[in-house]
């Protein structure tokens, strides 16, 4: 292809990709209320934003089950790549198989099987069923993640521990972690990011009491565009790559290699 | 190896009640009918499947397939040359492409979705630029553009990412050995790139389409209050009207076209289908 017809092409993709996120924090910018006019540079939505509670409060599901999903589903999902590593192929294969229906299953019928299977048993829908669903869905994806890693192992050492007493907590915290770190740290961030991102087994799992962001936004938006929530959008945007650019520095330093770096 | 047992019990536990369990009770609850707070007041029906069968619900269906389709093509036609040239870069900055592509979808997809609802809304930058050389306003989105906008914008990536590690993963001897033979670069691409980069194509349709059938957000912010796809549908029979054995019995309908059609995928991958980005 020819140089400028390729320059032209992933300029395009950039400035779709992006457009939106440029066009909104411009917004939330503008002293206006009204989308078309621009009436100068104001923090007010900003200010509207921190001193608003229904958005403090969905702010607090959101972090909350993020980093609460992130910790749980992590710690199931690394033990269960360590064990399914090691057992018989056939268990590894139906259990992996069944491991990837809530990656492939679309939002919407991963959602509603939740919904009902806590009806099903009498849950009280709120933060509780709302983490639960987060967790499963983490798991998955940390699963998928750390499963390659452990073929990096130099089972030698796994040997060599056992052959010297070592219960397998030992081997897992002095032998296996230290050697998949980087596929932990990985993991943990693509769970933590799906949770962020979240929004179709949230709205079906969470009931009325619990409202994150993602299902305030919904809401909001069908009612209509209230400018501080650019200003949200904007926050959330400018943290979630901040945060992916610094995790992909420290690989960068790391010199990992590059499957690595692809995730963060 | 015996010492892990007791992990993989737990797992496979885990993974029974908390992933297929679900799935399991869904199935069963479209075959039933009564109050499903209160079990023994189920029986078995297949009414369900003939109220999921209704003409309008069949048309809705087939609007959604058609979206998801042309959402596909779409994605295929920009993210293929977008992947193809990525490959081509050197390394440092085919990693920071590669991130760039991928940044955006880390963020909220409810904040995504919305953010168009802003650049194509009457007062927006597209339609205040095409107001100030004359051209007047253009409705933007409330109809099929906006939607297929939206899905493209969000699911673009799953087609570019596929793609692109499979034409990462070419074995470069394979390229030299054709231009050994005297192949011109259309003939390495036809043949020998193209084929070889196909699990990448039908892992990426797999990744939009998937989503794109099933959606109910990008549906309802960008198409607005009347619009309808199947998600849409699913969404209502769930959360306003409560007749959660109809949704439920519309969700498998939906459930077996998307079997149906991953499986076709598959077969023309030849099993090298990759289900994840991951």
């Amino acid at each position: 292809m020819v140089k400028p017809l390729k320059r032209i092409l992933i300029g395009g993709l950039l400035l779709f990709l992006y457009l939106p996120i440029i066009v909104l924090a411009l917004y939330s910018f503008n002293a206006s209320e009204y989308l078309g006019r621009w009436e100068g540079f104001s923090l007010k939505w900003y200010g509207a934003l921190f001193s608003n509670a229904e958005i403090a409060e969905a702010l607090y599901y959101t972090l909350g089950v993020a980093l609460l999903a992130t910790i749980i589903a992590t710690a199931i999902g690394v033990l269960a790549s360590i064990g399914l590593f090691y057992s018989k192929a056939k268990i590894k294969k139906h259990v992996m198989t069944a491991n990837y229906l809530p990656i492939v299953n679309p939002d919407l019928i991963t959602g509603i099987s939740l919904m009902m299977f806590f009806v099903f048993f009498r849950a009280r829908f709120g933060f509780s069923t709302m983490l639960l669903a987060h967790i499963i869905f983490d798991v998955a994806y940390v699963i998928v993640v750390v499963m390659p890693k452990m073929m990096q192992i130099d089972f030698a050492q796994v040997e060599a521990a056992m052959d010297l007493g070592a219960n397998q907590w030992v081997i897992i915290g002095r032998v296996i972690l230290p050697q998949i770190k980087q596929g932990v740290l990985a993991g943990a961030l693509l769970a933590f990011t799906m949770s962020i991102d979240d929004f179709v087994i949230s709205f079906f799992t969470a009931g009325n009491r619990a409202t994150n962001l993602s299902i305030a936004i919904y809401s909001m938006a069908r009612r209509g565009i209230k400018p501080y929530v650019n200003a949200l959008a904007t926050l959330m945007f400018v943290g979630i790559i901040l945060l992916i650019f610094f995790i992909n520095r420290i690989n960068d330093s790391k010199k990992d290699n590059e499957n690595g770096r692809l995730i963060g | 190896m015996k010492k892990f047992d007791g992990i993989v019990y737990f797992y496979g536990i885990w993974v029974a009640v908390l992933v297929v369990l679900p799935l399991l009770i869904l199935v069963l609850l479209s075959f039933t009918s009564g109050d499903i707070y209160d079990l023994s007041s189920l029986t078995l029906t297949l009414d369900n499947y003939k109220a999921a069968l209704d003409p309008s619900y069949i048309g809705v269906m087939m609007h959604s397939l058609w979206l998801a389709f042309i959402t596909n093509v779409i994605c295929l036609v920009i993210g293929y040359p977008v992947a193809y040239i990525i490959t081509g870069l050197n390394p440092r900055i085919r990693n920071t492409m590669v991130l760039l592509i991928l940044a955006p979808m880390w963020s909220n997809f409810l904040l995504r979705t919305y953010s168009w609802m802003l650049v194509l809304g009457n007062n927006g930058p597209i339609n205040s630029v095409l107001e100030s050389i004359g051209l007047g306003t253009v409705q933007l989105m409330y109809n099929n553009f906006g939607v297929i906008l939206g899905m493209v914008y969000n699911f673009l990536p799953f087609m570019i990412l596929p793609i692109y590690l499979s034409l990462t993963r070419i074995d470069n001897a394979l390229v030299e050995a054709a231009r050994d033979l005297g192949a011109t670069s259309k003939d390495v691409f036809f043949k020998v790139k193209l084929p070889l980069s196909m699990p990448g194509v039908f892992s990426g349709t797999t990744l939009v389409f998937l989503p794109a059938i099933t959606t109910f957000v990008i549906s309802r912010l960008l198409g607005g209050g009347q619009y309808v796809l199947i998600g849409n549908l699913i969404e209502h029979k769930f959360m306003v009207q409560n007749d959660w054995q109809v949704g439920a019995a519309i969700a498998v309908i939906v459930a077996i076209i998307l079997l149906v059609v991953l499986g076709v995928l598959r077969k023309l991958a030849r099993g090298r289908l990759e289900l994840s980005l991951w």
